[in-house]
């Protein structure tokens, strides 16, 4: 089992969940982050002086899929989450030792 | 009948004289959205009791001994009457004046339609303050400001008093209709005053000479207060005119509203055409301010220009309020809202406006007007701030500042949900 965590620009976030439905993901957990990457935030103007904005809104995705998932799993959101500029995001895949779900007691990859 | 027309004159008169005072009061409110728009979130209670205090205070202070010092009134305004008393006498003062004479009102409307420019003045001052000044200093100077600092210039301009019995303004060619500099520049001389013994915000100049932004929490309220300001306006500029009830005094008004209103539109167009050209985007809060820098501007006169020459008068302030801006923030004189360029600046700019379009005036008289405006109400206000720095202390601490005041001044904040629960 995988642990699929995707960082990715907000508005992109419909487009994601529906790419990931599409392939069957059957849940996924949203947080609103905030974070810069190589881009280092961006300046705004606030009545001639300039000011950083080192963090970036963004929203990270949280996906637990079995391993036989996990190809599917990544081109989906590669595929929807990509505009071509920067600051797209990134996708980190981690190994998941367990998944219990809570209301029936059952574990692994029928927990999925 | 003839009485009886004059008692319809009287009622029209003190009526209209009464609405836009009301108008003016609602100005307040302009303010108060403004500021409340233009500080930062955890400073937002506390600018919001300024405001509503500061204009409580000013209402109390002019009924007290204001109004008896800028218009030789009486002390907490003993005399002043209403009911039938009053008949046989207004009715002599306009059969005097005849229908289309000076405007003859009732005496407490009078008093009503003052008392609302005097926080006018106060309000420009809590802008100026804003995020860093104590709460009951503050009031304390609005105090001394509304009893005594804003009266005495006003008695030596629209009550035509000798100024410390060596010069008089108006035989010098001074007029301010509806106070450019006796109301607006007033306030602004108090605030820079007050801003230069306070200091800038934390964090607003970096120690390599850097300027750096602190953007307001509320624009939509910023905004909202912008027009609440623009609206109240034609009560500032519009009842000044004192007098609605015949044909030329109503063309007069009329030609009040249209001038205030065109001279606001070209502020803000200017403005915003400005900061577009300067900044590469369009910057709302300089268009907010471009807009109160115009109707500033052409307060001092709004009944004489052409409704083009307004228009251009106002867009001339809205031009000026920007690059006024941006030079206080290079002298680091930290003003949060932008009042001393809106009120001060423009002010300025249009008490010497006046001349262009009103033959009755002359520059020589504007400017000795404006400086000695300026002066005493720098000065005073300097006396002042310091004595109230020396007794009780003007700023908050550094921690306090950095938590903000909303907690240490009035222990609530502005919108405790986004951060308990």
């Amino acid at each position: 089992m995988k642990l699929v965590t995707a960082i990715i620009k907000p508005f992109k976030l419909d487009d994601v969940r529906e790419a990931l439905s599409d392939i069957g993901v059957q849940g996924i957990t949203v947080t609103e982050v905030k974070g810069f990457g190589r881009q280092k935030g961006h300046t705004e103007l606030y009545r001639g002086a300039e000011y950083v904005v080192d963090f970036l809104p963004k929203v990270k995705l949280e996906v637990a899929i079995a391993s036989a998932m996990l190809d599917q799993t990544l081109e989906a959101i590669t595929k929807a989450a990509n505009t071509g500029k920067i600051g797209d995001g990134k996708i980190f895949v981690t190994e998941l030792s367990q998944i219990i779900r809570i209301r029936t007691g059952e574990t692994g990859e029928e927990a999925v | 009948m003839e009485n009886q027309i004059f008692e319809l004159q009287y009622a029209m008169d003190t009526f209209y004289f009464l609405i836009c005072g009301a108008l003016v009061m609602w100005m307040a409110a302009g303010f108060t959205m403004l500021e409340a728009g233009l500080v930062r979130s955890k400073n937002t209670t506390e600018i919001l009791t300024k405001n509503v205090a500061l204009y409580a205070i000013s209402c109390i202070m002019y009924l007290v001994c204001g109004y008896m010092i800028m218009y030789d009134g009486a002390f907490m305004l003993s005399g002043i009457a209403g009911g039938d008393a009053l008949v046989a006498s207004a009715l002599a003062a306009s059969a005097e004046e005849g229908f289309d004479g000076g405007s003859v009102y009732a005496d407490a409307s009078d008093f009503f339609f003052q008392v609302v420019f005097v926080a006018t003045a106060m309000s420009i001052v809590s802008g100026a303050v804003a995020e860093r000044m104590k709460l009951w200093s503050f009031l304390g100077f609005a105090v001394i400001m509304t009893g005594f600092i804003y009266p005495m210039e006003g008695s030596w301009t629209w009550n035509g008093a000798d100024v410390f019995g060596m010069y008089n303004l108006g035989d010098l060619g001074f007029s301010d209709f509806a106070g450019s500099g006796i109301v607006h520049m007033a306030g602004a001389a108090a605030a820079i005053s007050g801003v230069l013994l306070l200091g800038a915000r934390k964090g607003k100049y970096g120690k390599d000479g850097s300027i750096r932004a602190i953007p307001g929490a509320n624009l939509p309220m910023a905004a909202l207060g912008t027009f609440i300001l623009w609206m109240g306006w034609f009560g500032f500029n519009g009842g000044s005119v004192l007098k609605l009830g015949d044909i030329a005094s109503s063309n007069a008004v009329a030609m009040v509203f249209l001038n205030t209103n065109a001279a606001a539109a070209g502020g803000l167009i200017a403005a915003l055409i400005l900061a577009r050209i300067m900044f590469g985007k369009a910057d709302l809060t300089m268009a907010l301010n471009g807009a109160l820098a115009g109707l500033v501007a052409i307060t001092a006169e709004p009944s004489t220009p052409s409704p083009m020459l307004a228009t251009i008068f106002g867009a001339l302030g809205g031009v000026l309020v920007v690059l006024s801006i941006l030079t206080l923030d290079k002298l680091k004189l930290d003003d949060p809202v932008g009042a001393i360029s809106v009120h001060g600046t423009c002010g300025f700019l249009g008490l010497m406006l006046v001349p262009l379009t009103n033959d009755a005036s002359t520059f020589s008289g504007q400017l000795i007007g404006a400086l000695t405006i300026f002066i005493w109400v720098f000065v005073t206000s300097g006396i002042v701030w310091y004595v109230i720095k020396l007794i009780m202390g003007l700023r908050v601490s550094e921690q306090e500042e950095a938590e903000g005041v909303d907690l240490s001044e009035c222990g609530m904040e502005a919108y405790p949900e986004f951060v308990t629960q």
